[in-house]
């Protein structure tokens, strides 16, 4: 009835058994890629492979991150404040207002790198925008932010049909997206970088904004666990009865961490948009909002966990993008299911195996301190 | 042919790195109360849940009447005759007595046989061990002492010969507690063991015939209770002298600090909590409310120290109102001079999960020393947070350490230091002492009795009344939302037992006190 108890060591809970999840839905993958006919090993060959076997790979792999890097930070500070924000998908959507607009006015008058910060500051304040309301309803109403932010997902989704129909396209096109954007409008390739490296990236359109991405991990850990705001944050997410306690603000802080989120999940815009198509397209975050959700419970909402986590989803993307391209039997959907089975053991089922690594510790300290008592003794 | 209901032979258990209890060895002799007392942490609820098979000893034999058994669950502690009224109860609230007892015993598959036999039996049980209760009441309208009354009426409906009773008088006021002890004593004589588990040194010299100490998870000693007395057992709890009666002169009153004026406080669904209350405090005066736990003692501090809104009244610090019935908050009272030790340390006074320093800013965390900009001057915080693990002795000496990992009462300590250091005009402080042990009780009651002498006004609210009568100078009792009177703490217990239990006189108090 009573589970031993055990402190695991940092590197089971943080290396340790998301290794073993991620291992067994790698298994459970290779039992369905068996079911289609085609062979699990060269299945993950090509996994590897397409992901990091050659200069493109990697550039992809880099660039699917850097969008999950910004989702799933924009998941992990709501949930350090106690809030499951499911919206980040929808408040990217709208960040890309931001990002669109910038680009369309000053593309032709200003060089990339006075565009860029205006569509930072712009994809920031859309998404935060749209994060406010369902984080005043919260703050203020008490409606459940977990049911208003996947309404809100469905609201974006229509708004940008909307605008990307009636507002932005231009006229005597049928596509339902803007026009592309000048060279002001175009985030510089990170070929050169790795280049340095002897890595060719080729095609791959990692940009920039992978750096950025890499600074909004550091400049979340400081606002998490160096600020005063981070603090208020976390008191809020632990025990809402101590942060009244203390005379926090609950709805301000609530708002506050909601509007950080969502401008997160905004800039993610940046990157399929300025990075890449170089205008704006419908759908252009594809899921990523959501796999922001994986991604942060996958890094224990701690940016330095967040950044592999991205990447390793990076990699699913990418590598699945090559196994359906290269064995007929598999297609698309089914690397949908290979990384439904990631996101379900890494996230949904973290603590499925954690009691028997727990009992297995506990045991081995037992075995461990007993020995100990008696070569003192 | 021993006569033990209950022999424990080198019980073993570890939590991890925690060694819950160590090579314990207990003999209870049949037909006794025998007590358990130890602090916070010694190990004694391990124990009794082996025994009650919620765990399993790594090592270690179990004799029940002399025979060898092995306990897997509490079914089997069942089966076994042993019978366990926890600390908190097991009851369903929103079923009557009898359903509660059948519960888990129900007989079959069709309640209705089942209710009847159900019905003789728990009358036969309540005639012969003087277990008066109404079957077909629901719980949630019967008092606490009754509640408990069915608790130990489970237990001997599933044929239990050994009760252990966990904490049994928390919850009780002291008129209810001494109706408690009737019963375990007719229970002794009905030839039941009984186990008594309690951290209350006086109940054991009450009712117990025999007593042992725990300490960090071993059994230092097992003495006959009438050989025994209260100094000799503190001492083999904490393992040194306590101060058992807390040294304090005169009180030396100055002026008013504190001013309640008809304060009335509704709780979240509406109930009318705080009903009309008064009093004030002087600077250098303990005042202490007693009263049992939920008669609206937590909802009037709430209301005070800014945590809620009152529906009308005023309250007074300093000459100035704080705006009790809207715009006063917890930071605002700080900054005018009130310091709160919270009743509930671990939803209120503390963050369990973060770092001990992290914890010894909580709601001073905006004051311009222990910031820089917006960021926080983690430094200075840790360098505060050392002077105070050293002036208030927390152990260990760790700033770094998750709160959750200190004993309640080095975390109780880190919420006084912290609420102390700001040097407050006026403290409020609720249960300082809950889940504390002996050593801590001593050094935190020091503490405010040290903050009176320098002239602070401070409120004290506890269940204890032990800890009131002992602290503070003058006594408010408070009952169903009302201040039902105001004593000096000389007066003895039973008098403020009944004013407890809402009776003002002792005449009506004879009556009401059978009905209730």
């Amino acid at each position: 009835m009573a589970a031993p108890y055990a402190k695991l060591p940092k590197w089971v809970d943080y290396g340790l058994l998301p290794l073993i999840n991620i291992l067994v839905a790698f298994l459970i993958s290779g039992l369905v890629v068996w079911l289609a006919d085609e062979s699990p090993l060269k299945a993950a060959g090509l996994l590897i492979k397409g992901a990091f076997g050659y200069g493109e790979g990697i550039g992809y792999t880099l660039f699917y991150a850097t969008s999950f890097i910004f989702t799933g930070l924009s998941v992990a500070i709501a949930i350090h404040c106690g809030l499951f924000n499911i919206g980040s998908e929808g408040q990217a959507y709208i960040g890309g207002i931001g990002v669109a607009l910038a680009c369309l006015a000053f593309d032709s008058t200003l060089p990339w790198f006075l565009v860029f910060p205006i569509a930072i500051v712009g994809a920031a304040i859309f998404g935060a925008l749209w994060a406010f309301i369902p984080a005043y309803l919260q703050a203020k109403r008490g409606s459940h932010i977990v049911i208003t932010t996947i309404m809100f997902n469905f609201i974006a989704a229509s708004l940008m049909i909307y605008l990307l129909v009636d507002v932005f396209k231009p006229d005597g096109t049928m596509a339902p997206q803007t026009r592309g954007f000048e060279v002001g409008g175009q985030l510089p390739r990170l070929d050169w970088l790795f280049g340095i490296f002897g890595i060719r990236t080729g095609a791959a359109p990692l940009n920039v904004s992978f750096i950025l991405a890499l600074l909004s991990a550091f400049i979340v850990w400081a606002i998490i666990w160096r600020t005063r705001l981070g603090y208020e944050i976390r008191t809020r997410g632990f025990s809402p009865t101590a942060a009244k306690y203390a005379g926090i603000n609950e709805a301000r802080v609530i708002i506050i961490t909601m509007m950080i989120s969502g401008g997160l999940a905004g800039m993610m815009a940046l990157n399929p948009i300025m990075g890449d198509q170089h205008q704006m397209q419908l759908d252009f975050v594809a899921g990523a909002g959501f796999v922001g959700i994986a991604v942060a419970l996958m890094g224990r909402n701690h940016p330095a966990g967040i950044i592999p986590a991205a990447i390793l989803f990076g990699v699913l993307y990418q590598g699945g993008a090559e196994i359906s391209f290269e064995m007929p039997n598999i297609s698309r959907d089914m690397i949908v299911i290979i990384q439904g089975l990631v996101i379900l053991f890494a996230g949904a089922l973290e603590n499925m195996f954690r009691p028997f690594i727990v009992m297995i510790f506990a045991n081995l300290q037992r075995s461990g301190s007993s020995k100990a008592l008696e070569a003192g003794e | 042919m021993n006569n033990f209901a209950i022999e424990l032979q080198k019980i073993n258990k570890s939590f991890g790195p925690v060694h819950a209890n160590k090579d314990i060895d207990l003999k209870v002799s049949k037909g006794t109360i025998h007590g358990i007392i130890g602090e916070n942490g010694a190990g004694k609820s391990t124990l009794m849940s082996i025994l009650y098979g919620f765990y399993h000893a790594d090592s270690g034999n179990i004799l029940i009447d002399g025979n060898e058994t092995t306990i897997k669950d509490s079914n089997a502690a069942i089966a076994a005759g042993i019978g366990m009224v926890h600390q908190h109860f097991m009851l369903v609230e929103n079923f009557s007595i009898l359903e509660n007892i059948i519960l888990g015993a129900e007989g079959g598959q069709l309640l209705n046989s089942g209710i009847a036999n159900a019905r003789s039996e728990l009358k036969r049980l309540s005639d012969e061990y003087g277990l008066d209760v109404d079957p077909d009441a629901i719980i949630e309208d019967v008092p606490i002492g009754v509640q408990q009354r069915v608790e130990i009426l489970k237990t001997l409906y599933r044929g239990a010969d050994i009760l252990i009773l966990d904490e049994p008088t928390g919850v009780l006021t002291p008129a209810e507690a001494d109706q408690l002890f009737e019963i375990l004593e007719l229970l002794k004589q009905q030839g039941k063991t009984i186990i008594l588990i309690t951290h209350k040194l006086r109940e054991i010299m009450a009712i117990t015939d025999d007593v042992s100490v725990m300490r960090r998870g071993e059994m230092v000693a097992t003495r006959t209770t009438k050989d025994t007395n209260v100094e000799e057992l503190a001492e083999l709890m904490v393992g040194r002298r306590v101060l058992l009666q807390v040294e304090k002169g005169p009180a030396d009153p100055k002026d008013v600090v504190l001013k309640v004026e008809n304060l009335n406080v509704r709780d979240g669904r509406g109930v009318p909590m705080v009903k009309d209350v008064s009093f004030e405090v002087r600077a250098g005066e303990i005042v202490g409310i007693a009263g049992v736990a939920g008669n609206g003692q937590s909802e009037l501090m709430e209301c005070i120290t800014g945590i809620e809104h009152a529906e009308s009244g005023r309250v007074i610090l300093n000459g100035e109102p704080i705006g009790v019935t809207g715009s006063s908050d917890p930071s605002d009272m700080r900054d005018r001079g009130m310091a709160h030790v919270p009743e509930d340390r671990h939803q209120m006074g503390l963050v369990l999960p973060f770092e001990e320093a992290e914890n010894s800013i909580l709601g001073i965390h905006q004051r311009p020393e222990y910031n820089k900009g917006i960021f926080l001057d983690i430094e200075n915080i840790r360098k505060d947070a050392n002077e105070k693990i050293e002036k208030y002795d927390i152990r260990p000496p760790n700033n770094r350490l998750r709160t959750a990992n200190f004993s309640g009462g080095n975390q109780q300590k880190i919420v006084i230091a912290r609420e102390i250091e700001t040097n407050p005009e006026v403290l409020i402080v609720g249960q300082p002492t809950r889940g504390v042990d002996v050593g801590a009780i001593e050094f935190i009651h020091r503490r405010i009795i040290e903050m009176r002498d320098a002239g602070k006004a401070i409120l004290l609210i506890s269940v204890e009344l032990d800890e009131i009568r002992s602290l503070a100078d003058r006594v408010l009792v408070m009952f169903d939302g009302k201040i039902v009177g105001e004593r000096p703490p000389e007066t003895e217990e039973g008098a403020f037992g009944l004013l407890m239990a809402g009776i003002e006189d002792g005449d009506s108090a004879h009556q009401n006190g059978e009905a209730g």
